[in-house]
């Protein structure tokens, strides 16, 4: 016998063995060394989760009451697995193609990004999936009185809701640290789909051990059982034929419409190829599940006393044949089977709950807030609202299970409750399927049939489960409401005497897909409806990308600001610089092309799913993009895309990359020698003035032998004055064309790069018009240290800093001071809160000569950038516009020790040369 | 694709029969799943448990066993996708 | 000034439109110590309302000025039938060639480029003034 104190400590060693599973999976793949994990067993394990605590151990009270009909449940699904290549397939190339999140994105994403239908799927789920985790939270609290009531008294026992409380709770705290660590669906859940891997073979084994010690030492081999059923009243199989079709359909719509299934099979899919694995081992692993539950249920009932429950018999058989360490495997079983449903359930509905209701209604508030707008910048992180949206869901999803559990608890047939949840959610399966084999099936159609059938099933299904007079009062039961006799619930339009379960799911699933057909028939679809249609019906053939976004005008800054939000600044800049160069193009800022757009809103759509992502961007590139021009290049169906020779298409976009680089070389070639003709002006402007006031000045001394002596001295300071200014200018075009050339001589020396910035703003300071000027650093990230030329590393600073003073035009000017490492360089961002540069001068400030603004300014030469560009150079890093920041931006980059090549001659210009487009006109 | 293309090689021509072999399996194990409907009519009793749950696990191996070879040679189809029939 | 009593009988006026103080400082002291009366202006923007206020005998207008180049302004004096026939001598550091047509073609009456001769302008300003 075991008591009930080690059982409770050999449950909480198993849950501290899967966090150790789910932590070390999780760090392994981090690094990039788990592909093992991703094996096509693993995948098949993970589907396991079909099996909840409800097949454990409620398939052999199922088989005690009503026996081989509990097999229906894993007949559908292995015909779906069986079949893979006809649906599942196509699911999972769709789900990878669109970067699906979960079954309400591909809904939601197939009828023209529509949220209306995510938000309809999503209340689906929820209402299909809560009695169903409410399910598993008791089977554990029954589980868990079983041992208790063998336990000897004296043992304080927790109550049923305590147990139910605690389980709960520990889930939540496993799926938030395992469930949310990134936005990314497609980033998996390594860790997660590894434990759940654990939990499927912990539960098979625990099935199979019971089982055989139930045929070969409490019976007498297979030959034995086989006597023994024939011996007991479930030996003639009753098969009632309407429930035998209809309940094997039922479980293959509701493998295929499960929110937590989809999760696992289309989600958490790394390879197509494991699917064709999967075909024949999981419909294997569901043989082997059930292949002892007529045994165990024949030998519950004729050796167990009168009365037991025979959902339980696969505890207390061992249990009363002594066999307390079978017992325990056997609840290890149950509770792996109920712990992995819920933790993928929790997952899936949070995903689903967070992208289609919290961050469309907080882009609808945000958008009557006026705060979306593009300029709003880094500061409302969409992406941390994401996270804590679906960490808030979990919770909310386990709390209402668990308060469906509390309320209804103890309703004896756990069977029945589970088959009540898989009609709810094959609501689903209509829209799902039409959506990927007919082209025709419009938004409409979905919306109406899936309420049509939602509404069917919570009015004849879902209710009437209360009881009679639990929510409906027994006199609509039997009357229909106010009397009309063709509603009754559970006897719609005069279909009396059927079973209620097929009942429902006959009337829900018919007017379900006959509504959605007839209006899909009846509607037209918005053009962008039809793209998606065809995108996903023609998911096979599918030769290039769509033309989702035809007439692109968006700004790509605007783009990356918000895409910052939603991916993170890294990940959003990484994305932009890697499209950009994929276009030929250098920095941040690609074309903002049909294809790109395409490809970003998928992108974001890998976060908070289609509809959110393409409200979003249709945001800020304007309206529903799609002309009739582009709805006529795909009408033309099926033929023109095969005609395309993808070796064609390969040169012709090479051609256009390249077409595009000479363009981009042109333009600033032409913008370089307008630049170069105007610097000629300039710098003879800026050699002549000064030269001007030198000759004067020479020739009023001269002439003017009358002189008072304190005019000449003035007259003379101004002349020397005068000078000084032509020298700077000229040290400056030294050093600069030094740096160009290579002659330089760089000093290494180590230093602080946090002493660095505070000598350049104290140089930078020193030096410029004086107004307030609020600095904003954060010190501790600033003690760097740093070994290269910190002379000219600091002439650099003081120059970004000096820049930001003298041009930024905000009413309270600020300057950020940012400092990240990066592996062994460091990144120091100047970021002011001005107007910031036109994106047309941003690939030009950095050229000799260019100057940030024409007209105002009459002084500068604008040669400070360009100095700094050589210095950065020079040593090994970079200097670049940071587009996006909500004002003018500098990022320099260098690597943190720097062995410097020694150059031939000395640099001149030591004198604070460079310092800001030169400081002419003081 | 290629529309002139009659006679195929005889590997893409096997590799399409498997196809099609994948898309009947289900079908098949739809009708012997069925099957037992048929079995009982007005003047028989139902069938025997044990006879009908031998049957039906029979029917559940063989579909495994069919779908483990058929996977075997659809693997790679299904790797790269994009086939026509 | 001490140059200011100079030669009375002219007493006309230049009005020096210049941003580098000390080029102003320059001019000022030579054609004050000819006997002109000279005020000095910086700014681009608002040189025309100088111009119509204070109506000098002679204008003399650099070209690089903040605010509004002198190549506007001077278009903006001709297209005035009051100002139509001002004397302007125009200065400039950028010289080339092109500057000095475009400085023509808007009617610019002499046009000098820096540095100049002081002898230079002082004799410029007098012709204008005279012619």
């Amino acid at each position: 016998m075991v008591p009930f104190k080690i059982l409770v400590l050999v449950c909480l060693a198993y849950v501290i063995f899967l966090f150790l599973v789910a932590f070390v999976v999780e760090n392994r793949a981090r690094q990039g060394r788990a592909r093992w994990l991703r094996a096509p067993i693993v995948y098949t394990l993970s589907l396991s989760i079909y099996c909840t605590a409800w097949t454990f151990y409620g398939a052999v009270g199922y088989a005690a009451r009503s026996g081989l009909e509990f097999l229906t449940i894993y007949l559908g699904p292995t015909l779906v697995f069986v079949g893979w290549w006809w649906v599942l397939r196509k699911l999972v190339r769709i789900g990878k193609a669109q970067r699906v999140t979960s079954i309400a994105d591909l809904i939601s994403s197939r009828y023209g990004k529509s949220n209306l239908l995510g938000v309809i799927v999503t209340l689906l789920a929820v209402a299909g999936t809560t009695p169903y985790i409410a399910l598993q939270l008791q089977s554990i609290s029954l589980s868990f009185a079983v041992f208790a009531a063998e336990t000897r008294p004296g043992w304080a026992l927790p109550g049923r809701d305590a147990t139910a409380l605690w389980v709960a709770g520990g889930l939540v705290i496993f799926t938030i640290l395992f469930g949310t660590r990134n936005l990314d669906a497609n980033e998996q859940h390594h860790g997660i789909v590894t434990a759940i891997a654990v939990e499927a073979v912990v539960k098979l084994v625990a099935l199979l051990a019971v089982g055989i010690f139930v045929v070969w030492v409490l019976a007498d081999g297979p030959r034995g059982v086989f006597d023994l059923i024939e011996a007991t009243d479930v030996a003639e199989w009753r098969l009632q034929p309407g429930r035998w079709a209809g309940l094997t359909f039922l479980s293959a719509a509701a493998i295929l419409c499960l929110p937590r299934m989809f999760q696992v099979m289309v989600v958490e899919n790394a390879d197509e190829r494991h699917l064709a694995t999967a075909s024949w081992a999981f419909p294997l692993y569901l043989a082997l599940m059930s292949l002892f539950v007529v045994p165990i249920a024949v030998v519950g009932l004729l050796t167990m006393p009168e009365g037991s429950n025979p959902d339980l018999f696969v505890l207390t058989l061992p249990l009363s044949a002594g066999r307390g360490d079978l017992a325990m495997l056997a609840f290890l079983g149950g509770f792996s089977s109920a712990t992995s449903m819920v933790i993928v359930a929790a997952i899936a509905l949070a995903t689903m709950v967070s992208n289609h209701i919290v961050v469309p209604l907080w882009l609808r508030m945000a958008r009557v807030a006026g705060e979306v707008a593009p300029a709003a910048g880094y500061a409302g992180d969409v992406r941390r609202l994401v996270l804590r949206a679906r960490r808030a869901s979990i919770a909310g999803v386990l709390a209402l299970g668990y308060a469906y559990f509390h309320f209804t608890g103890g309703s004896s047939a756990l069977a029945a409750i589970g088959l009540i949840a898989f009609v709810g959610v094959a609501q689903a399966l209509p829209a799902l399927i039409g959506g990927i084999f007919w082209r025709g099936a419009s938004r409409n159609g979905a919306a109406v049939g899936l309420c049509l059938g939602f509404g069917i099933w919570i009015y004849a299904l879902f209710l009437p489960s209360f009881g009679p007079d639990g929510v409906i009062p027994a006199d609509v039961m039997i009357n229909g409401p106010f009397g009309i006799g063709w509603l009754r619930p559970q006897a719609l339009f005069g279909s009396e005497g059927m079973d209620p379960l097929l009942h429902a799911l006959f009337w829900s699933l018919l007017l379900n897909s006959g509504a959605f057909c007839l209006v899909s028939i009846f509607s037209f679809p918005t053009p962008l409806e039809r793209l998606q249609g065809a995108q996903f019906v023609n998911v096979f053939d599918r030769a290039g990308g769509t033309r989702g976004w035809a007439h692109g005008v968006a700004e790509a800054e605007d783009l990356l600001v918000m895409a910052q939000r939603i991916l993170g600044g890294d990940a959003a800049q990484g994305f932009f610089h890697a499209e950009a160069a994929a276009q030929g193009k250098a920095g941040f800022l690609p074309d903002t092309t049909p294809e790109f757009i395409e490809a970003l809103e998928r992108r974001l759509s890998a976060s908070v799913g289609a509809a959110t992502a393409h409200a979003m961007v249709g945001q800020i590139v304007g309206g529903s993009m799609i002309s009739v021009e582009d709805l006529m290049a795909v009408a033309n169906e099926t033929a023109q895309i095969m005609e395309y020779s993808s070796r064609l298409e390969a040169k012709s976009e090479e051609l256009i990359r390249t077409a595009r680089q000479l363009r981009e070389a042109n333009e600033k070639l032409t913008k370089l020698s307008v630049q170069k003709d105007a610097f000629l002006s300039q710098i003879s402007h800026e050699l002549r003035t000064p030269m001007t006031s030198i000759r004067a000045f020479s020739e009023i001394l001269r002439d003017g032998a009358d002189l008072p002596l304190a005019d000449r001295h003035k007259y003379a300071g101004i002349i020397q004055e005068e000078a000084i200014r032509l020298t700077r200018l000229l040290d400056d075009l030294l050093d600069l064309s030094v740096l160009e050339n290579g002659q330089v001589t760089l000093h290494s020396t180590s230093a602080n790069l946090h002493d660095l910035i505070d000598s350049a703003l104290r140089s930078a300071g020193a030096t410029a018009a004086g107004r307030d000027f609020a600095i904003l650093r954060d010190p501790a990230s600033e003690h760097v240290g740093l070994t290269t030329d910190t002379d000219r590393l600091t002439q650099v600073f003081i120059n970004l800093v000096s820049n930001a003073r003298k041009y930024c035009d905000a009413a309270h000017p600020e300057l950020r001071i940012r400092v990240t490492e990066r592996g062994a360089d460091v990144e120091v961002d100047f970021i002011d809160n001005g107007s910031g540069i036109g994106k047309e001068n941003q690939a030009l400030i950095f050229e000799k000569f260019a100057r940030l603004t024409d007209q105002t300014r009459a002084g500068g030469a604008g040669l400070g950038l360009a100095i700094c560009r050589e210095v950065m150079s020079k040593l090994g890093g970079t200097i670049a516009y940071l587009p996006g920041q909500g004002g003018a931006a500098f990022r320099v980059r260098l690597p943190r020790r720097r062995i410097l090549p020694r150059g031939g001659s000395v640099a001149p210009g030591a004198h604070g040369a460079g310092q800001g487009p030169v400081a002419a006109q003081g | 694709m290629a529309r002139g293309a009659q006679f195929l090689e005889r590997q893409t021509y096997r590799r399409r029969r498997m196809i099609d072999g994948a898309r009947l399996l289900p079908v098949i194990g739809a009708i012997a799943f069925v099957m037992p409907i048929l079995w009982r009519t007005d003047t028989t009793p139902g069938a025997s448990t044990a006879h009908g749950g031998l049957y039906l696990f029979a029917i559940w191996f063989g579909l495994i066993l069919a779908a483990f070879a058929l996977s075997r040679r659809l693997r790679n189809v299904a790797g790269d996708g994009r086939v026509e029939d | 000034m001490p140059w200011g009593e100079g030669m009375p009988e002219k007493g006309k006026q230049v009005l020096l439109i210049e941003d580098e103080p000390h080029i102003v400082e320059a001019i000022r002291f030579i054609l004050t110590r000819d006997g002109w009366g000279v005020e000095a202006h910086a700014d681009g923007a608002d040189a025309i309302e100088v111009i119509q206020r204070l109506a000098p005998d002679v204008l003399i207008l650099d070209v690089m000025l903040p605010g509004r180049s002198g190549y506007e302004i001077l278009q903006d004096l001709r297209a005035d039938a009051a100002t139509a026939r001002l004397p302007v001598l125009m200065l400039t550091a950028r010289g080339q060639d092109r500057d000095r047509d475009l400085a023509q073609r808007y009617g610019v009456s002499r046009f000098m480029t820096k540095p100049f001769s002081n002898l230079d302008v002082l004799t410029s300003v007098r012709e204008l003034s005279g012619g």
